[in-house]
Protein backbone atom coordinates (compact mmCIF):
# COMPACT_ATOMS: atom_id res chain seq x y z
CA UNK A 1 0.00 0.00 0.00
CA UNK A 2 2.82 2.38 0.91
CA UNK A 3 4.32 1.70 -2.55
CA UNK A 4 1.86 4.32 -3.82
CA UNK A 5 2.57 6.77 -1.00
CA UNK A 6 4.88 8.64 -3.34
CA UNK A 7 2.67 11.14 -5.25
CA UNK A 8 4.97 10.99 -8.31
CA UNK A 9 4.53 7.22 -8.52
CA UNK A 10 0.78 7.60 -7.99
CA UNK A 11 0.54 10.24 -10.73
CA UNK A 12 2.44 7.94 -13.09
CA UNK A 13 -0.46 5.51 -12.77
CA UNK A 14 -3.33 8.01 -12.38
CA UNK A 15 -2.55 10.07 -15.50
CA UNK A 16 -2.95 7.24 -18.07
CA UNK A 17 -5.71 5.60 -15.98
CA UNK A 18 -8.02 8.67 -15.96
CA UNK A 19 -9.00 8.57 -19.69
CA UNK A 20 -8.96 4.76 -19.62
CA UNK A 21 -11.76 4.88 -17.04
CA UNK A 22 -13.60 7.96 -18.34
CA UNK A 23 -14.16 7.16 -22.02
CA UNK A 24 -15.21 3.50 -21.65
CA UNK A 25 -17.44 4.65 -18.76
CA UNK A 26 -19.17 7.29 -20.91
CA UNK A 27 -19.62 4.86 -23.83
CA UNK A 28 -20.96 2.16 -21.52
CA UNK A 29 -23.46 4.53 -19.87
CA UNK A 30 -24.67 5.84 -23.25
CA UNK A 31 -25.03 2.27 -24.56
CA UNK A 32 -26.79 1.08 -21.41
CA UNK A 33 -29.20 4.05 -21.47
CA UNK A 34 -30.05 3.39 -25.14
CA UNK A 35 -30.51 -0.32 -24.32
CA UNK A 36 -32.63 0.38 -21.24
CA UNK A 37 -34.77 3.07 -22.88
CA UNK A 38 -35.46 1.44 -26.26
CA UNK A 39 -34.97 -2.33 -25.97
CA UNK A 40 -36.41 -3.21 -22.56
CA UNK A 41 -40.13 -4.10 -22.29
CA UNK A 42 -42.54 -2.49 -19.81
CA UNK A 43 -42.76 -4.29 -16.48
CA UNK A 44 -46.03 -6.03 -15.53
CA UNK A 45 -46.80 -3.86 -12.45
CA UNK A 46 -44.68 -0.71 -12.88
CA UNK A 47 -45.05 -0.28 -16.63
CA UNK A 48 -42.36 1.75 -18.43
CA UNK A 49 -41.38 3.62 -15.24
CA UNK A 50 -39.20 0.59 -14.38
CA UNK A 51 -36.65 2.08 -16.82
CA UNK A 52 -35.77 4.70 -14.18
CA UNK A 53 -34.01 1.78 -12.45
CA UNK A 54 -31.10 2.09 -14.92
CA UNK A 55 -30.08 5.45 -13.44
CA UNK A 56 -31.56 5.20 -9.93
CA UNK A 57 -29.90 1.93 -8.84
CA UNK A 58 -26.33 2.80 -10.00
CA UNK A 59 -26.71 6.19 -8.26
CA UNK A 60 -27.75 4.43 -5.03
CA UNK A 61 -24.87 1.94 -5.23
CA UNK A 62 -22.33 4.70 -5.90
CA UNK A 63 -23.70 6.93 -3.12
CA UNK A 64 -23.30 4.05 -0.64
CA UNK A 65 -20.11 2.67 -2.19
CA UNK A 66 -18.60 6.16 -2.15
CA UNK A 67 -19.05 6.50 1.61
CA UNK A 68 -17.67 2.98 2.13
CA UNK A 69 -14.54 4.02 0.20
CA UNK A 70 -14.38 7.30 2.12
CA UNK A 71 -14.55 5.42 5.46
CA UNK A 72 -11.83 2.95 4.41
CA UNK A 73 -9.61 5.86 3.31
CA UNK A 74 -10.27 7.57 6.66
CA UNK A 75 -9.20 4.41 8.55
CA UNK A 76 -6.04 4.19 6.41
CA UNK A 77 -5.36 7.88 7.14
CA UNK A 78 -5.72 7.50 10.90
CA UNK A 79 -4.07 4.09 11.36
CA UNK A 80 -1.30 3.98 8.74
CA UNK A 81 -0.95 7.75 8.08
CA UNK A 82 -0.87 7.08 4.35
CA UNK A 83 -0.26 10.47 2.65
CA UNK A 84 -2.79 9.84 -0.14
CA UNK A 85 -5.58 8.52 2.10
CA UNK A 86 -6.89 11.97 3.07
CA UNK A 87 -6.56 13.13 -0.55
CA UNK A 88 -8.62 10.19 -1.81
CA UNK A 89 -11.29 10.55 0.91
CA UNK A 90 -11.69 14.21 0.03
CA UNK A 91 -11.83 13.36 -3.70
CA UNK A 92 -14.63 10.84 -3.11
CA UNK A 93 -16.86 13.22 -1.10
CA UNK A 94 -18.27 15.44 -3.89
CA UNK A 95 -19.04 12.67 -6.44
CA UNK A 96 -20.46 10.57 -3.59
CA UNK A 97 -22.74 13.44 -2.52
CA UNK A 98 -23.84 13.99 -6.12
CA UNK A 99 -24.78 10.34 -6.64
CA UNK A 100 -26.60 10.22 -3.28
CA UNK A 101 -28.57 13.32 -4.42
CA UNK A 102 -29.26 11.74 -7.84
CA UNK A 103 -30.51 8.60 -6.09
CA UNK A 104 -32.93 10.69 -4.00
CA UNK A 105 -34.15 12.78 -6.96
CA UNK A 106 -34.60 9.87 -9.41
CA UNK A 107 -36.20 7.80 -6.64
CA UNK A 108 -38.64 10.60 -5.97
CA UNK A 109 -39.45 10.87 -9.69
CA UNK A 110 -39.92 7.08 -9.82
CA UNK A 111 -42.11 7.13 -6.71
CA UNK A 112 -44.71 9.49 -8.16
CA UNK A 113 -46.08 7.16 -10.91
CA UNK A 114 -45.56 3.90 -8.95
CA UNK A 115 -46.40 4.82 -5.31
CA UNK A 116 -48.56 7.87 -6.07
CA UNK A 117 -46.31 10.15 -4.01
CA UNK A 118 -42.98 11.97 -4.40
CA UNK A 119 -41.76 11.13 -0.90
CA UNK A 120 -42.48 9.01 2.18
CA UNK A 121 -40.62 9.23 5.48
CA UNK A 122 -39.79 5.53 5.66
CA UNK A 123 -36.53 3.86 6.71
CA UNK A 124 -34.95 3.55 3.25
CA UNK A 125 -35.62 7.08 1.99
CA UNK A 126 -34.82 8.74 5.32
CA UNK A 127 -31.52 6.85 5.80
CA UNK A 128 -30.51 7.73 2.21
CA UNK A 129 -31.32 11.40 2.91
CA UNK A 130 -29.16 11.16 6.06
CA UNK A 131 -26.31 9.81 3.88
CA UNK A 132 -26.60 12.89 1.66
CA UNK A 133 -26.43 15.18 4.72
CA UNK A 134 -23.44 13.19 6.04
CA UNK A 135 -21.66 13.91 2.74
CA UNK A 136 -22.41 17.63 3.11
CA UNK A 137 -21.07 17.55 6.68
CA UNK A 138 -17.90 15.75 5.57
CA UNK A 139 -17.31 18.24 2.72
CA UNK A 140 -17.70 21.15 5.15
CA UNK A 141 -15.28 19.55 7.64
CA UNK A 142 -12.75 18.68 4.90
CA UNK A 143 -12.87 22.23 3.51
CA UNK A 144 -12.32 23.61 7.00
CA UNK A 145 -9.11 21.54 7.37
CA UNK A 146 -6.01 23.71 7.47
CA UNK A 147 -3.91 20.96 5.84
CA UNK A 148 -3.80 21.43 2.06
CA UNK A 149 -4.56 18.23 0.17
CA UNK A 150 -5.61 16.29 3.23
CA UNK A 151 -8.33 16.33 5.86
CA UNK A 152 -8.27 16.80 9.62
CA UNK A 153 -8.52 13.95 12.14
CA UNK A 154 -12.03 15.21 12.97
CA UNK A 155 -13.15 14.76 9.35
CA UNK A 156 -11.56 11.29 9.21
CA UNK A 157 -13.31 10.23 12.45
CA UNK A 158 -16.58 11.65 11.04
CA UNK A 159 -16.04 9.56 7.89
CA UNK A 160 -15.64 6.38 9.95
CA UNK A 161 -18.62 7.05 12.28
CA UNK A 162 -20.83 7.95 9.30
CA UNK A 163 -20.25 4.47 7.88
CA UNK A 164 -22.71 3.16 10.50
CA UNK A 165 -25.44 4.48 8.19
CA UNK A 166 -24.45 2.18 5.29
CA UNK A 167 -25.73 -1.13 6.79
CA UNK A 168 -28.77 0.78 8.08
CA UNK A 169 -29.63 1.83 4.49
CA UNK A 170 -29.04 -1.72 3.29
CA UNK A 171 -31.21 -3.38 5.98
CA UNK A 172 -33.83 -0.62 6.28
CA UNK A 173 -36.34 -2.42 4.01
CA UNK A 174 -36.01 -5.55 6.19
CA UNK A 175 -36.11 -3.85 9.60
CA UNK A 176 -38.98 -1.42 8.94
CA UNK A 177 -42.18 -1.34 6.91
CA UNK A 178 -41.40 0.44 3.65
CA UNK A 179 -42.95 1.42 0.34
CA UNK A 180 -39.56 0.58 -1.14
CA UNK A 181 -39.19 -2.93 -2.51
CA UNK A 182 -36.92 -5.47 -0.82
CA UNK A 183 -33.42 -6.08 -2.21
CA UNK A 184 -33.70 -7.67 -5.67
CA UNK A 185 -29.96 -8.34 -6.05
CA UNK A 186 -28.14 -10.08 -3.20
CA UNK A 187 -25.03 -12.22 -2.82
CA UNK A 188 -27.32 -15.23 -3.22
CA UNK A 189 -28.61 -14.17 -6.64
CA UNK A 190 -31.07 -11.90 -8.38
CA UNK A 191 -34.86 -11.89 -8.71
CA UNK A 192 -34.70 -9.43 -11.64
CA UNK A 193 -35.43 -10.79 -15.13
CA UNK A 194 -32.33 -10.92 -17.36
CA UNK A 195 -33.99 -8.45 -19.79
CA UNK A 196 -33.55 -5.79 -17.08
CA UNK A 197 -30.51 -7.21 -15.31
CA UNK A 198 -27.91 -6.90 -18.10
CA UNK A 199 -28.59 -3.26 -19.02
CA UNK A 200 -28.60 -2.52 -15.28
CA UNK A 201 -25.15 -4.09 -14.86
CA UNK A 202 -23.86 -2.24 -17.95
CA UNK A 203 -25.17 1.06 -16.58
CA UNK A 204 -23.77 0.39 -13.08
CA UNK A 205 -20.35 -0.52 -14.51
CA UNK A 206 -20.33 2.58 -16.74
CA UNK A 207 -21.23 4.95 -13.90
CA UNK A 208 -18.64 3.24 -11.66
CA UNK A 209 -15.91 3.84 -14.26
CA UNK A 210 -16.95 7.52 -14.53
CA UNK A 211 -16.94 7.77 -10.71
CA UNK A 212 -13.42 6.30 -10.62
CA UNK A 213 -12.21 8.74 -13.30
CA UNK A 214 -13.70 11.70 -11.40
CA UNK A 215 -12.03 10.60 -8.14
CA UNK A 216 -8.66 10.38 -9.96
CA UNK A 217 -9.20 13.85 -11.52
CA UNK A 218 -9.99 15.37 -8.12
CA UNK A 219 -6.98 13.65 -6.51
CA UNK A 220 -4.72 14.97 -9.31
CA UNK A 221 -6.13 18.49 -8.80
CA UNK A 222 -5.42 18.33 -5.05
CA UNK A 223 -1.87 17.05 -5.60
CA UNK A 224 -1.25 19.86 -8.11
CA UNK A 225 -2.55 22.41 -5.56
CA UNK A 226 -0.09 21.02 -2.98
CA UNK A 227 2.73 21.50 -5.50
CA UNK A 228 1.53 25.05 -6.25
CA UNK A 229 1.40 25.98 -2.57
CA UNK A 230 4.86 24.52 -1.90
CA UNK A 231 6.32 26.35 -4.91
CA UNK A 232 4.72 29.67 -3.95
CA UNK A 233 6.10 29.34 -0.42
CA UNK A 234 9.58 28.67 -1.79
CA UNK A 235 9.32 31.63 -4.19
CA UNK A 236 8.22 33.91 -1.33
CA UNK A 237 11.21 32.80 0.77
CA UNK A 238 13.74 33.45 -2.07
CA UNK B 1 -50.72 7.87 -16.10
CA UNK B 2 -48.18 8.47 -18.86
CA UNK B 3 -44.74 7.49 -17.50
CA UNK B 4 -42.70 9.08 -20.31
CA UNK B 5 -42.19 12.54 -18.70
CA UNK B 6 -41.00 10.88 -15.46
CA UNK B 7 -38.53 8.66 -17.33
CA UNK B 8 -37.19 11.61 -19.34
CA UNK B 9 -36.86 13.74 -16.19
CA UNK B 10 -34.94 11.00 -14.31
CA UNK B 11 -32.52 10.38 -17.19
CA UNK B 12 -32.04 14.10 -17.88
CA UNK B 13 -31.27 15.03 -14.26
CA UNK B 14 -28.76 12.15 -14.03
CA UNK B 15 -27.10 13.09 -17.34
CA UNK B 16 -26.90 16.76 -16.37
CA UNK B 17 -25.53 16.04 -12.88
CA UNK B 18 -22.90 13.62 -14.19
CA UNK B 19 -21.89 15.99 -16.99
CA UNK B 20 -21.45 18.95 -14.62
CA UNK B 21 -19.41 16.75 -12.23
CA UNK B 22 -17.10 15.46 -14.99
CA UNK B 23 -16.58 18.88 -16.64
CA UNK B 24 -15.99 20.64 -13.30
CA UNK B 25 -13.52 17.97 -12.09
CA UNK B 26 -11.71 17.92 -15.46
CA UNK B 27 -11.35 21.71 -15.69
CA UNK B 28 -10.21 22.03 -12.05
CA UNK B 29 -7.59 19.34 -12.63
CA UNK B 30 -6.34 20.87 -15.90
CA UNK B 31 -6.15 24.36 -14.38
CA UNK B 32 -4.26 23.18 -11.26
CA UNK B 33 -1.83 20.97 -13.21
CA UNK B 34 -1.14 23.70 -15.79
CA UNK B 35 -0.38 26.24 -13.02
CA UNK B 36 1.81 23.72 -11.15
CA UNK B 37 3.78 22.94 -14.35
CA UNK B 38 4.08 26.66 -15.15
CA UNK B 39 5.48 27.45 -11.69
CA UNK B 40 7.87 24.49 -11.93
CA UNK B 41 9.27 25.75 -15.24
CA UNK B 42 9.99 29.21 -13.75
CA UNK B 43 13.35 29.71 -12.18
Amino acid sequence: MHRFANPARFLGIAKPLTPLLLWPGILLVLGACWWGLTQVPAERLQGHSVKIMFVHVPAAWLGMGGWTGLAIASIVQLVWKHPLAGVSARAIAVPGALFAALCLITGSIWGRPTWGTWWVWDGRLTSMLILFFLYLGYIALANASSEKGSVSRTAAVFGIIGAVNIPIINRSVVWWESQHQKASITLGGSSIDSAYLWPLFASALGFTLIFGAVVLMRMRAQLAEIRIEARMRRMAED
Amino acid sequence: MDHTPFIIAAFLVTALGTLVLVVHSWSAMRRAEALADDLKSRK
